[in-house]
């Protein structure tokens, strides 16, 4: 390869050992459209597109978060119902009811997942569980991503020494029965009020979270740092920080989708075996895990306390998952380690 | 049991398609050769030309998703091999055709030792015995110059260099004494000069074995030191074929002339490296006419419409072009 | 070999004696107690009581307290809530159940899970293949604590096949819907896994090489994908244990076992300290020492990884 710059010979593409092309002569037509236009992300979107059962767990999660989040308000303006609304009034009502039927056991249109205990709409109740449950989860994710991309990145990207001690620690964090401690955190720091509750998951659950991350984005990093964009960057004088920041994290997208995509089942899962337990979620706000622990007191005798936030929850997290290995089909076929 | 004409090998109009997302790549596209006993024929082309999957298909190895054999047969003594049973065709892998790949490191298993490797393909197909076997092998890691073979028969092959590990390939390969040998790519992922090495091996145990071979490189280098017969491939295609003197002093097709000049000469004052102008052509949208026409020095208006014929130059030589004849000319050959 | 043995060995100490001590930490930074729970006590008897257990004294007077007997003898103290009973007794009288259900679901994972998912890889893209992996996607999105009780709803209270709760010691019909409700999600990931990592290494140019050397498909699976391929299967298990604990603990609850997880959720709800770190460090302990076997089953079966 000629690296004469007085010459002016093109820029070569090293093809094999013994032949080199001159890129200056590739012409996009002349190639046969060896080199497509588009753009990765758009390649991608493409193929997501064509899984169909990606698609189908896509259309669920939007179908399930929207009907979260507008759901208890329209049952509220359309039947009177709240997730707390408690007829008191009647005690003829104050009782948990199958899934569409009414007061004497006629059919009615009133509450289709039923009622619990205290007569209060499950629909209503399983909707705004999944406001809380699909907050928690991808907020949790979220606070996971922030640490676990910093901390990856800059590990990565330290190397050495650094990056040595960093893993270590992730290491053994890794091992380490985290749950178990965050159980005791959470029972020890019961907050008073329920939102206090909620940011005390977030954080406690956040933080088990972000160890993988770290690993994906500090393997992505180690591999991309000594291209030749990093070079060139460094040449010029751009600082670390925003080497890291600016030019390597945004490079490292791709894998950090979709894990995030997975990590929010993940999440949601851990939520909701904490609030089963009763160290998440307080009353009277309601998540599927806790709405679950409630409606297993009765499931011998009114087993659809049980069955529809947990059907409804196991709903969510299929599709999502199905979303999660869709993209990571779509952003890299190679990628797949499960 | 041979073919009338003694050509251990005979490949008639071979197929092999591929089925990808962006629609069927057809990497070998109606190839027709030979290889007579005792030869040695070199395949040579760019990635992407079609000469591996050439290889694979003859053994019936291709991925079969997205792959499959299209079209065509392959004699071997006489044999078709694409008509046999899947029985009958893993009879005739390892102990009649045997191939060596690329890649030492990744072609050997890494969680096996090298003995077991070895043992295995003695065991299935000659029927040794565990003591048999091993005797065998280590008398065969000897042959291909690994030193202290005894001791080190039981290492695993990351403790080996990636020269010895080729040996060890070429060892598993002619343990049972295959009548014909596919190589494809044997020196590409090795040293300069363990290439060198390696060639010879293969050149010396042909001589002494009488194995036929079939050299599959991008490297003309190594063409020209080792083969009897050439075959130009491009775009899944076969461009020229040969007797090996023949192509490097009078080659008839422009991708081949343009091939040789690529060879850097270190003779050349002047210095500057030659390349084939563009990229090759994407194998899934071929445009009409022949492969090579955006490429190439000769190009005129007839080499984007039609594909070009395959011309008979010479009692063994022929080229797919439409100015063969002019092109052989040019290079000093009288055409038929 | 045996000097990375003795290395991580070395670290797992400090490492168990900081999360113990994180832990005693947060419980002696909480607000509240063991002793009265919601109701206020007079002063005066609050006082006796913090005299009798010695949280009048400074702090780091009542670290030493926990710490040495730990340290020394592995002594983790008496229970508070349950009066008289040592804990290093509560545990070796709950540990049983938990290791049973546990070990016994890890195992159903494993044999289920590597058969299914070695099937899928062979089979790919076939009925079988979607089939299997449908269903294993449906194991890791249905929680434990939902599929439990609709097991129950199913096999004891519909078809009274199974007992719905309770320990019945060991073996006996009880342990059979405990074990299936926790071992669902592992089996389901443990098939994915397999499937991708046999399906990778069938793709490797080793696999090519057995192949052309002509081995039956057969052979070339079993001799030569599956070592391979169950590597990330191994590795998983490390984690998948950490996972399996929490498991447990719902289990627990669901099905009423008297197991490590159950008592440790009492323990909390109870702040019961001497329980409460007692538990907390075997569990780190169990963790640690198992993610050791792990990593050395790892490095004798990987031969690239052993000889470093």
């Amino acid at each position: 390869m000629s690296t004469d710059k007085n010459t002016d010979q093109p820029e070569l593409i090293h093809i094999g050992p013994e032949m080199a092309v001159a890129e200056a002569d590739v012409m996009p037509e002349e190639t046969g459209a060896f080199v497509q236009g588009t753009s990765l992300w758009r390649d991608a979107w493409r193929r997501l597109l064509k899984n169909k059962l990606a698609v189908f767990g896509l259309v669920v999660v939007v179908i399930i978060t929207i009907a979260s989040i507008v759901g208890p308000t329209l049952i509220q303006r359309v039947f009177g119902f709240t997730p707390d609304y408690i007829p008191s009034h009647d005690s003829a009502l104050t009782q948990s009811f199958p899934p569409f039927t009414g007061p004497n056991g006629e059919f009615s249109w009133a509450h289709p997942m039923g009622t619990d205990n205290a007569g209060r709409d499950q629909l209503a109740r399983v909707l705004q569980g999944g406001q809380i449950s699909l907050f928690v989860g991808i907020l949790s994710t979220l606070v996971s991503l922030l640490i676990g991309v910093s901390y990856g990145a800059i590990a990565g990207y330290a190397g050495g020494r650094v990056d040595n001690v960093m893993m270590r620690i992730v290491d053994v964090l890794y091992s380490l029965p985290y749950v178990i401690v965050v159980i005791v955190l959470l029972s020890m720091f019961r907050s008073q009020t329920p939102r206090g509750q909620l940011i005390l998951l977030f954080i406690a659950i956040g933080s088990i979270s972000w160890l993988t991350m770290a690993r994906i984005v500090r393997g992505q990093v180690l591999s991309l740092k000594n291209q030749e964009f990093v070079l060139a960057a460094r040449a010029t004088g751009v600082s670390n920080y925003r080497i890291i920041f600016r030019h390597l994290v945004p490079n490292t997208l791709g894998p950090v989708i979709v894990y995030a995509t997975l990590t929010i089942p993940q999440i949601m899962l851990t939520e909701a075996f904490l609030s089963f337990l009763g160290f998440g979620v307080q009353a009277p706000l309601a998540s599927w895990g806790s709405l679950a622990s409630d409606g297993i007191q009765n499931i011998a005798i009114f087993p659809w306390q049980l069955i529809f936030p947990g059907v409804t929850m196991a709903l969510t997290l299929f599709s999502l998952n199905f979303l999660g290995d869709g993209l990571r089909d779509a952003l890299d076929p190679q990628m797949r380690t499960v | 049991m041979t073919s009338p004409d003694g050509n251990l090998l005979e490949v008639k109009n071979l197929r092999t398609y591929f089925e990808t997302d962006d629609g069927i790549v057809k990497a070998v596209d109606d190839i027709s050769f030979h290889l007579k006993r005792g030869e040695t024929l070199g395949i040579v082309g760019e990635s992407g030309s079609g000469k591996s999957v050439t290889n694979l298909s003859i053994i019936r190895l291709v991925p079969s998703p997205p792959g499959k054999i299209v079209s065509g047969q392959v004699f071997f003594n006489g044999t078709d091999l694409l008509a046999l049973s899947n029985e009958a065709i893993r009879k005739i892998r390892g102990r009649r055709i045997a191939m060596i790949f690329q890649d030492p490191m990744t072609s050997l298993n890494p969680f096996m030792k090298i003995s077991k490797q070895l043992m295995e393909m003695t065991e299935l197909h000659l029927g040794h015995t565990k003591a048999q076997a091993r005797a065998h092998a280590i008398r065969m890691l000897e042959t291909v110059g690994i030193p202290d073979a005894k001791e080190r028969a039981d290492s695993y092959p990351h403790e080996f260099s990636g020269g010895m590990r080729q040996r060890v390939m070429i060892a598993m390969a002619l343990s049972c004494e295959p009548e014909l040998l596919i190589a494809d790519e044997p020196t590409t992922a090795l040293d300069v000069t363990i290439q060198a090495q390696i060639l010879e091996l293969i050149k010396t145990l042909k001589r002494e074995t009488g194995t036929s071979v079939m050299l599959i490189t991008h490297d003309l280098g190594v063409v020209a030191g080792m083969t009897d017969h050439v075959i130009v491939m491009y775009a899944g295609k076969i461009f020229e074929q040969a007797r090996t003197s023949e192509l490097y002093s009078v080659p008839g097709n422009p991708y081949t002339k343009g091939l040789l000049r690529s060879v850097p000469d270190p003779t050349d004052e002047q210095g500057k490296l030659y390349q084939i102008p563009g990229l090759p052509p994407d194998v899934a949208h071929l445009k009409p006419g022949c492969p090579f026409a955006q490429r190439c020095d000769y190009t005129q208006d007839i080499c984007r419409r039609e594909f070009p014929p395959f011309v008979q130059l010479n009692a063994d030589h022929y080229s797919l072009c439409h100015f063969a004849r002019e092109v052989y000319s040019e290079s000093g050959g009288t055409p038929l | 070999m045996l000097r990375f043995i003795v290395r991580r060995l070395l670290v797992t100490i400090p490492t168990i004696l900081v999360v113990i001590t994180i832990t005693w930490v947060l419980i002696k930074l909480a607000p509240g107690n063991f002793y009265s729970g919601e109701k206020r006590i007079p002063p005066a008897i609050e006082q006796i009581i913090r005299e009798k257990y010695g949280l009048d004294k400074p702090w780091y007077q009542q670290y030493a307290k926990t710490m040495w007997p730990i340290v020394s003898r592995l002594d983790f103290g008496t229970s508070l809530r349950y009066s008289g009973q040592s804990v290093n007794t509560i545990i070796k009288r709950s540990l049983p159940v938990s290791a049973a259900v546990g070990i016994l679901a890890y195992l159903l994972a494993l044999i289920v899970g590597i058969t299914v998912g070695s099937i899928a890889a062979l089979k790919q893209n076939s009925k079988w293949d979607y089939g299997s992996m449908a269903l294993a996607m449906l194991g890791i999105s249905v929680p434990n604590f939902v599929l439990g009780p609709i097991l129950v709803l199913i096999f004891s209270l519909g078809l009274y096949w199974l007992p719905p709760s309770r320990w019945g010691g060991f073996p006996s019909r009880n342990l059979i819907l405990p074990v299936l409700t926790l071992s669902a999600i592992y089996m389901a990931y443990i098939a994915r896994l397999t499937r991708a990592g046999m399906l990778e290494v069938l793709r490797s140019d080793y696999i090519r090489t057995a192949r052309a050397k002509g081995l039956s498909e057969r052979d070339v699976v079993i001799h030569h994908a599956l070592r391979g391929g169950l590597m990330p299967v191994i590795s998983y298990t490390g984690p998948a244990l950490a996972f399996l604990l929490t498991g447990t603990v719902v289990v627990e609850k669901i099905f009423a076992l008297p197991g490590l997880g159950n008592y440790f959720i009492q323990a909390s709800l109870n702040r019961d300290e001497p329980l409460i770190i007692g538990i907390v460090a075997f569990i780190a302990m169990t963790l640690l020492l198992m993610n050791l076997l792990v990593d050395i089953a790892y490095a004798y079966l990987d031969p690239r990884v052993r000889y470093q």
